[in-house]
């Protein structure tokens, strides 16, 4: 496994100051993550997934130890250097979809493109593929007004997936789904993450999601309490793609 | 991505409309103002200039000091031999004999006797030479009311509130009593040929127009000429062009001490119109400086509110990879975007506005009715080339301006922060 991890964390430890002292949200982390992982972050509420998160998404840096990106040490990336590994290498899908309101969804998913510069043709191509894959290409030229919170969900996969990063990092993508809806995007997800091989990380306390994992990490008072692989047999993928 | 800034502006009217009415109001405003400033000061100039004070005006050093008297006994001899001279010398200007006087007026009945009596200020131009530029200087043709141009010597024009007063008519006769050269008294019969109305009150209020041969027979001043106002042929009044005209001028006769020696002033150097051309020139900067504060100062509170609209959006941007840099960047091409469609429909709303009332004009006779700048009382405004551009480029410059304030708060802008914010 060490020389296919896309990820690894060391002895990572994150701490906030708060008024007088610190606080320590993660405690001496030691994680590595592989190619095509569909892994969850999993713990109560408070527990650090979040800020885990925002490291591998070189949104935050470690206070001590590591966190090493596609061989970037977070760290020690410039606000450029950054930007680019999350432009081209990471997506994320957030709780609260963040679509862009004035813009249609194929505005949307295309913005990340636009970014890195494709041209029409191709830009055109990849939306409406990424679409496609999330099964929204009827929709593309809805505002996300119209539409409703599982589709907005999608649409903010196809925005994550359109440029076909190694990573993409999802918190809590179903907190704000009914059960159909959480089960649609998380085989959405899983069947993405089995076609283009990409790694996906949750931070999740949903139990509908915990079926379709890999494997589970548990946090708890910012540290790793346990690291379970799902066997294969255990886990809903194959059932029910 | 300009595409795309573009439809976030045309879907987004708070994040556009709202500046861009503010930028569209203010260049609109702006290039009216300046329109009607321009006009204003530029008609009051040009008439200043057309009747009294020429762009460069020879008088005698005696007269000069006092020309508000028109004081005739010390006017130039040998005037005409001097602006054959000044035409040699100087041929990108035209040079005019002219005689101002003041008098009486005197319209007498069908016996004779005197019906009616008046004061009286007067013009004596050139009206009879071929190519005589005086008659297009004075508007003559477009001033008359009544009748029609003098067309030989003994007929003369008066201005039409005077007309009305006294109730004459093209056909009258009447006297015109003055002084001559030499202090005597004179006086010398005149046909109306015309009554002619020029807008300015104080003109309009009692003046004669009559043909300087007429009037150096009538106050005895053959060969003399009170004022030699000259005229840059290629247009307005140039200061610097003037000013070393003035100097070339003035040095040919510095060693010469005579009082009735001919001294060359200009237009700058007369009764208030330095203020007038000041104000002319300065009109653009001032303007323009306002301008660009105040509204500045409104859009960046603009920008601001929009950006606290939009706090969401920039930060799904961020965590999307894109720099902060390049954020701002798209800020500053939003604002020149909203700047450069506020400003094009500002300026031609200004434009509009400009030419509407360059047509049509506003008469503020009534505020004027004490007035004693020579002032057309009907104001119309003015498009010079620089109203395309005195609202434009400010307009696009302020909208810029005010992203670039508003959106310095991108960079104090935390990404380990993006995803507790975006999770609400
Ligand atoms: N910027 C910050 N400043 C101070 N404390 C912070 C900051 N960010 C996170 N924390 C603290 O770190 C701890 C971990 O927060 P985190 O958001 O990672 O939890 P989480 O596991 O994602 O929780 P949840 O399930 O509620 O989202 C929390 O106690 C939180 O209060
Ligand atoms: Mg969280």
């Amino acid at each position: 496994m060490q020389n296919s991890d896309i990820i690894k964390i060391e002895n990572l430890t994150k701490r906030f100051h708060m008024g007088e002292g610190d606080f320590t949200a993660l405690r001496n982390i030691n994680l590595a993550f592989g190619k095509g992982e569909f892994t969850g972050l999993v713990g109560p509420s408070g527990s650090g997934k979040t800020t885990l998160l925002n490291i591998i998404g070189s949104l935050d840096n470690p206070t001590e130890g590591k966190a090493i990106v596609l061989g970037n040490s977070v760290s020690e990336l410039t606000h450029k250097q950054s930007a680019v590994l999350r432009n081209f290498h990471i997506g994320f899908i957030f709780q609260t979809y963040n679509l862009l309101s004035v813009y249609t969804v194929f505005d949307n998913v295309e913005f990340a493109l636009l970014l890195q510069k494709h041209t029409v043709t191709e830009r055109q191509k990849m939306v409406m593929e990424a679409l496609d894959w999330v099964g929204l290409a009827d929709k593309a030229k809805s505002k996300p007004a119209q539409l409703s919170g599982g589709e907005c969900q999608r649409v903010s996969i196809a925005r994550a997936m359109v440029k076909r990063p190694e990573i993409v990092l999802a918190d809590e993508p179903s907190a704000n789904l009914d059960a159909a809806n959480s089960h649609h995007i998380i085989q959405t997800m899983k069947k993405l993450n089995r076609e283009l091989n990409t790694t996906f990380i949750f931070a999740t306390h949903d139990e509908k999601v915990m079926l379709y994992l890999d494997r589970i990490i548990h946090l708890k008072d910012g540290m790793v309490e346990k690291d379970e692989l799902v066997p294969e047999s255990k886990t809903k993928s194959h059932v029910s793609l | 991505m300009i595409k795309f800034l573009f439809k976030g502006i045309l879907n987004d009217k708070s994040r556009s409309l709202l500046p861009a009415i503010v930028v569209g109001l203010g260049v609109a405003l702006t290039v009216l103002l300046h329109g009607w400033i321009t006009g204003a000061l530029g008609d009051s100039i040009e008439m200043n200039a057309s009747f009294n004070s020429g762009h460069v005006k020879v008088m005698s050093r005696a007269y000069a000091r006092d020309d508000a008297q028109m004081p005739n006994d010390l006017a130039l001899l040998g005037a005409d031999p001097l602006v054959s001279k000044l035409k040699n010398d100087y041929p990108d200007l035209d040079w005019v004999r002219r005689i101002r006087f003041s008098g009486l007026i005197d319209f007498p009945d069908e016996k004779g006797e005197t019906r009616a009596q008046g004061p009286v200020i007067g013009w004596a131009i050139d009206l009879f030479s071929p190519g005589s530029t005086e008659i297009v200087r004075f508007k003559l043709q477009g001033a008359i009311l009544n009748g029609k141009l003098p067309s030989k010597p003994g007929e003369a024009l008066i201005t039409s509130d005077f007309a009305s007063k006294f109730k004459v008519k093209p056909g009258d006769s009447f006297t015109l009593f003055g002084t001559t050269m030499d202090g005597g008294m004179a006086f010398r019969n005149f046909i109306v040929a015309g009554t002619v109305r020029f807008g300015s009150s104080v003109v309009d209020r009692g003046a004669v127009i009559a043909d300087i041969t007429d009037i150096r027979k009538a106050l005895g001043m053959e060969d003399a000429a009170g004022e030699i106002p000259g005229y840059f042929k290629d247009g307005g009044y140039n200061d610097t062009k003037a000013t070393a005209l003035m100097n070339d001028f003035n040095k040919k006769y510095q060693a010469d001490k005579d009082e009735y020696a001919p001294e060359m002033i200009r237009l700058r150097d007369q009764g208030g119109m330095a203020e007038y051309l000041d104000i002319a020139n300065a009109m653009g900067a001032i303007m323009v400086f306002v301008f660009v504060m105040a509204m500045s100062i409104v859009l960046w509170n603009a920008g601001l509110l929009g950006g606290l609209r939009r706090y969401s959006e920039f930060g799904i941007r961020l965590a999307l990879g894109e720099e902060k840099k390049h954020i701002y960047r798209t800020l500053l091409y939003e604002g020149l975007l909203i700047g450069t469609i506020g400003s094009v429909v500002g300026t031609l709303v200004g434009l509009s506005a400009s030419y509407y009332l360059q047509v049509v004009g506003l008469d503020m006779g009534d505020m004027m009715q004490r007035s004693t700048l020579m002032m057309p009382t009907l104001v119309r405004t003015r498009i010079t080339p620089a109203a395309f551009y005195i609202g434009f480029i400010p307009g696009v410059f302020s909208m810029v301006l005010g992203n670039a304030l508003a959106g310095i708060a991108i960079y104090k802008r935390n990404t380990a922060q993006l995803f507790k914010e975006l999770e609400v």
